[in-house]
């Protein structure tokens, strides 16, 4: 019986997910689908997204995950899977443009209506940061506590002594 | 003895034809069709063929200069609270004084970038670990800060994150629990960029730092490690590390 009710509600959602732009349009009059935000570009002319659309939207965390232990250990930095490149185009850089918190961003439009809760953004910025930010450094205070290397070296603490550090 | 002294002649003669060879082959003054270190694409893993190292000159390392600290802590969005004893910190500055004569000198202590990394050592998840190009970093995603690494790192270079941070840069993120160091701006390495540290250095004419690929023998940083003495700051540790200073 729950195995029914499971493989219906999957059905919906597939349908709901293939659905696509009609679906959105008709979620905006008050359904309670989610609203995706349209994204800024396309892939190819004859793909919208780096895989097809509903491929992404069942697998997109798969792509993720590799692409992230291939940037992070072997240094591999191709743009198609990475997070990076799906901020940039599927968010906007205008500074008043939803964040992470809101339904209307991109990547919490779904996760929000499917309870999928994720901590990505807690470290990674959800939006495209395209110009550098300001002076940031400035609210770094100077700290008095030695470097353990200099002053644990026997003959360097003889004759040497930490007279700053910050 | 004569044996290596046979090795070196055979060894100068064989270096001095392949110049030649190779200069034979410069289609233009300073042009040469081949490459000793070819740029790696965006699509191949690092190797092992390449290990990058810094080479910091504390005479040329000025007092009171803050540039690389402030370099660093732009690229990586690095804030403060005004709390020096928990705020994170890749590279800092050392002033040190000669007790006996009174000469001070001054010095960016960062992350040494170990061949045999303390930190790695220690860390029970791998979540610390020697990228193949000898880059020491931490992967965030499977750090729990538990900070054992911090503890057995030498030379202070890591901090933890205790509060929750907003509006990171998207090439570096960080995050509340995990642990962090300098990651010799991979982003930027990673992009044939040299670090924001030794940019900024070198955009103030103090020129004190050098970074490049000490396993490329014809390398900026490699040419000056053979011509000029340079220490490891606890070499006594066996650490081999990728940073080296020159007037300590
Ligand atoms: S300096 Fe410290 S953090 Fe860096 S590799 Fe060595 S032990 Fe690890
Ligand atoms: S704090 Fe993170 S990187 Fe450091 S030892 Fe613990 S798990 Fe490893």
């Amino acid at each position: 019986m729950q195995n029914l009710t499971q493989k219906s509600l999957r059905v919906l959602l597939t349908l709901a997910a293939m659905a696509g732009l009609p679906a959105i349009a008709w979620a905006s009059g008050g359904s309670l689908l989610p609203v995706i935000p349209e994204a800024q570009d396309r892939y190819s002319a004859t793909q919208g997204c780096v895989e097809p659309t509903a491929e992404m939207r069942r697998n997109h965390m798969e792509y993720i995950l590799h692409q992230r232990d291939e940037t992070v250990h072997n240094g591999i930095r191709t743009t198609q899977y990475s997070l990076k490149e799906c901020i940039n185009c599927h968010v906007s850089d205008a500074p008043d443009a939803p964040r992470y918190s809101s339904d209307e961003h991109f990547c919490n439009s779904c996760h929000s209506y499917a309870a999928v809760r994720i901590d990505c953004f807690q470290c990674h910025a959800d939006r495209p940061v395209k110009t550098p930010g300001p002076h940031m450094s400035s609210g770094h205070a100077k700290s008095d506590n030695k470097p353990a290397a200099l002053s644990a070296e026997p003959h360097q603490a003889l004759a040497i002594e930490v007279i700053r550090h910050d | 003895m004569t044996d290596n002294a046979n090795i070196d002649t055979y060894r100068r003669r064989f270096l001095g034809n392949t110049a030649t060879a190779l200069a034979g082959l410069s289609v233009a003054p300073g042009v040469f069709l081949h490459e000793v270190a070819q740029a790696r694409s965006a699509d191949e893993p690092v190797t092992s063929d390449v290990r990058w190292g810094m080479l910091i000159d504390t005479n040329k390392c000025a007092n009171g200069c803050n540039d690389c600290v402030t370099a660093c802590n732009d690229e990586h969005g690095l804030t403060g609270h005004g709390r020096p004893e928990t705020d994170a910190q890749w590279i800092r500055k050392v002033d040190l004084r000669d007790k006996q004569t009174g000469h001070t000198q001054s010095l960016p202590l960062l992350c040494q970038h170990c061949e045999h990394p303390p930190c790695v050592d220690v860390c029970p998840t791998g979540a610390s670990f020697r990228r193949d190009d000898g880059i020491v970093l931490v992967d965030k995603h499977i750090c729990i800060g538990c900070r054992y690494c911090m503890m057995a790192c030498p030379y202070k270079a890591r901090s933890f994150i205790h509060e929750d941070l907003q509006d990171q840069l998207p090439h570096a993120p960080r995050g509340k629990g995990t642990v962090e160091s300098c990651t010799f701006c991979v982003h930027r390495v990673d992009a044939g960029r040299t670090p924001a540290c030794v940019e900024a250095c070198t955009a103030e004419n103090h020129n004190a730092m050098v970074f490049g690929d000490i396993n490329d023998p014809g390398s900026d940083i490699s040419k000056q490690l053979r011509q000029h003495s340079s220490r490891q700051i606890r070499a006594d540790l066996d650490l081999n590390t990728g940073v080296r200073y020159r007037g300590i």
